[in-house]
């Protein structure tokens, strides 16, 4: 039993980074942006989010660094792909490829160095409760924040007027733009939220999971949470259902060799991405109507004066 | 792509740099690394490697390091890079750069080269490597003296033959001291991800393991273990400060005195190409402290570090019997030979776990 409480934590503690930073891109697609730089963003997030700890002691200071280090990043983005209308796809690259660079800069000081860890969650009673005690009174803060944000994208874009507006130009910036919304404007906050979100999910990294920083750290966590997004169908519930059965699926295979089952290490370090695969076939195939990629992401909009 | 995009740039930064400085009598060496001099492991020992050369010598050379250079054929510009700016010696510290390597060498005769860990050689192309199995059959016998639990946890990266001499050496000294000793491996498949190596820790721990060994770059299942209260090796580099009071003891790249000794050869022009792998006795690596243990286990890894020293005890002293129950045939007298353990494709008997790929 305790070893099952243990894997449950493990898996929460895994998905975390997962969701944090899928949510945030989730809304910067839903809005009509593909953000390829996720990753990137992240890895300043991290660099730049153990800084803030380490310099001031406090996990929360740190936290807000990586917000405003991924919302920065984000903001190099938006200033290309929405500014100046550059392809994006080879602008979230290069900002993937400028942020790991940037991230060992920013970070080369504090290589070695520790922190502690974000604390847990303690409620008296509660959080002793065997089995699900620590799972759901025990969590560190970013777990909490997590799940509150997916839950209120979920709410923000399908019960509010805004959200109607953002997916809006997500589908059909003409029309959008048309209709008098400000879509690049829209954009703009939707790519700041996905860079937040990315710079939080990557300042998890070296302020609750592992309490150092090393360059690389993120070891492509960004592009996990790209393929996601996808894996979601740009839906808010299935978002979660995915970041939890891909730590599930990393933590079981860990745990699947330690037992000795005689299934070969790197088919199950695979099986995330298979799992992947096979839920976007069936997802293609069920045709359940609902909806697909938004119809302008990735497109470039250039509003007419 | 990034990296070589990095190498890239760092490879004109520094020809920018060398065509500037005009030392045209020191002799010019180069490092080809594959991480950041920052990743606290594999490349950072390199180039404490190289700190110590420079310390050394650094009045008759002139070092110069690209860092971040990906394995395979992007590699073969990195070097060339080098070659190019002067640089006549030429360490490239990675397995991958093996080809890469031997292509450039071939190329360029007048420079010599020197490739760790690989196998391939020339007549101006040297290999280099360390015997780390040594140590890792100190590390099995302290293990097995500091478990509660007899169970093992064994992170690796790969099933290569380094990886799997280690851990058969582990087990053959964890043997001695506990014949029913259990050993857990999970392999992370990748040498690199903090993140990855924390929950390997962690499975490994849950599941009853209490002392944690890895083959993996990161000190990630060092502070686990630190922050569970149970025991690790760190690998590669001291980790201890991790680690204060679950470190026992670690491996300790010491390249220093092998790239001293191979530029002093290059100076006196007696450079040849060799193939170099040692042990303790040469001073390859070293062990750190060892830490949070009592006395008489800090005495008997003491002593067994002394006698493989003095080449009294060897790890892989026959008989071994492999997992099926047959004894592996001995072609080293009495131990298997450098041929055997540098292509080591089996786990010994105890270990109850599959190999992959067998």
């Amino acid at each position: 039993m305790e070893l099952v409480e243990a894997i449950v934590l493990a898996v929460l503690a895994a998905s975390t980074p997962l969701l944090i930073a899928a949510t945030g891109e989730l809304v910067v697609e839903r809005s009509g942006v593909l953000n390829l730089g996720v990753e990137g963003m992240m890895i300043v997030g991290a660099a730049c989010g153990f800084a803030g700890a380490w310099l001031t002691g406090s996990i929360l200071i740190g936290a807000l660094f990586g917000i405003v280090a991924g919302t920065l990043m984000s903001l190099v983005f938006a200033l290309m792909a929405l500014g100046l209308a550059v392809n994006q796809v080879a602008t979230g690259l290069a900002l993937t490829i400028l942020g790991v660079g940037l991230s060992g800069l920013i970070g080369a000081g504090f290589v070695g160095e520790r922190i502690t860890p974000a604390v847990h969650l303690f409620i008296p009673v509660l959080t002793d409760i065997p089995l699900i005690g620590r799972v759901l009174f025990g969590e560190d803060g970013f777990v909490y924040v997590s799940i509150t944000l997916i839950i209120a994208v979920w709410w923000f874009l399908y019960r509010t007027r805004a959200g109607l507006i953002l997916r809006a130009c997500g589908d059909n910036h003409v029309s959008a733009h048309a209709l008098g919304y400000p879509v690049l404007r829209i954009r703009t906050f939707a790519v700041m939220f996905g860079g937040a979100c990315a710079g939080l999910a990557g300042a998890y990294l070296p302020l609750a999971y592992t309490p150092f920083f090393i360059p690389g750290m993120t070891a492509g966590r960004g592009w996990i949470a790209l393929a996601l997004v996808v894996f979601s169908s740009w839906r808010p519930g299935r978002l979660v259902v995915g970041a939890y059965l891909f730590g599930a699926v990393t933590i079981l295979q860990l745990h699947a060799q330690g037992w000795g089952v005689g299934i070969p290490s790197q088919f199950m370090s695979a099986l995330p991405y298979l799992a992947t695969v096979i839920v976007l076939v069936l997802l293609s195939r069920a045709r359940t109507g609902g909806s697909t990629a938004p119809a302008a992401l990735g497109t470039v909009f250039v509003p007419d004066r | 792509m990034r990296k070589s995009l990095l190498a890239l740039a760092a490879g004109l930064l520094l020809a920018g740099s060398i065509s500037a400085a005009s030392a045209a009598d020191k002799l010019k060496v180069g490092f080809i690394y594959l991480g950041p001099i920052g990743d606290l492991g594999w490349t950072y020992q390199h180039d404490l490697g190289r700190q110590a050369l420079v310390k050394e010598l650094g009045d008759k050379i002139e070092t110069t390091y690209l860092e971040n250079v990906p394995e395979g054929p992007d590699a073969e510009r990195s070097i060339e890079q080098l070659v190019r700016a002067g640089n006549k010696l030429i360490f490239t510290t990675s397995f991958g750069y093996m080809d890469p390597t031997l292509k450039v060498a071939k190329k360029y005769p007048n420079v010599h080269f020197e490739h760790a860990t690989g196998y391939k050689r020339n007549p101006n192309m040297s290999t280099y490597s360390a015997k780390w199995y040594q140590g890792r059959y100190i590390q099995g016998l302290i293990a097995a003296k500091m478990s509660k639990s007899g169970v093992l946890g064994y992170i690796g990266s790969f099933p290569i033959p380094e990886v799997v001499s280690g851990i058969n050496a582990t087990v053959l000294a964890a043997q001695t001291i506990n014949p029913n000793i259990k050993v857990k491996i999970i392999w992370a498949n990748t040498w690199f991800d903090p993140g990855k190596e924390a929950d390997a820790a962690k499975a490994l721990i849950d599941q009853g393991a209490d002392v944690i060994m890895q083959h993996t770059d990161s000190p990630a299942a060092m502070q686990i273990a630190s922050e569970r209260g149970k025991l690790a090796f760190g690998q590669d580099s001291e980790m201890i400060k991790f680690g204060p009071k679950s470190q026992l003891t670690s491996i300790l790249d010491t390249w220093g005195p092998y790239y001293i000794e191979r530029v002093k050869a290059e100076l006196a022009g007696t450079w040849k190409s060799e193939d170099t792998w040692g042990g303790l006795d040469s001073h390859m690596f070293a062990m750190a402290p060892y830490t949070n243990m009592p006395d008489d286990v800090k005495k008997m890894a003491e002593d067994a570090q002394a006698a493989i020293t003095a080449g009294k005890l060897h790890p892989f002293k026959c008989p071994i019997v492999g997992q099926d129950g047959k004894p592996v045939e001995c072609k080293g007298g009495d131990h298997l030979d450098d041929g055997q353990i540098l292509g080591m494709n089996f786990y010994v008997k105890g270990i109850d776990d599959k190999l992959p790929g067998k």
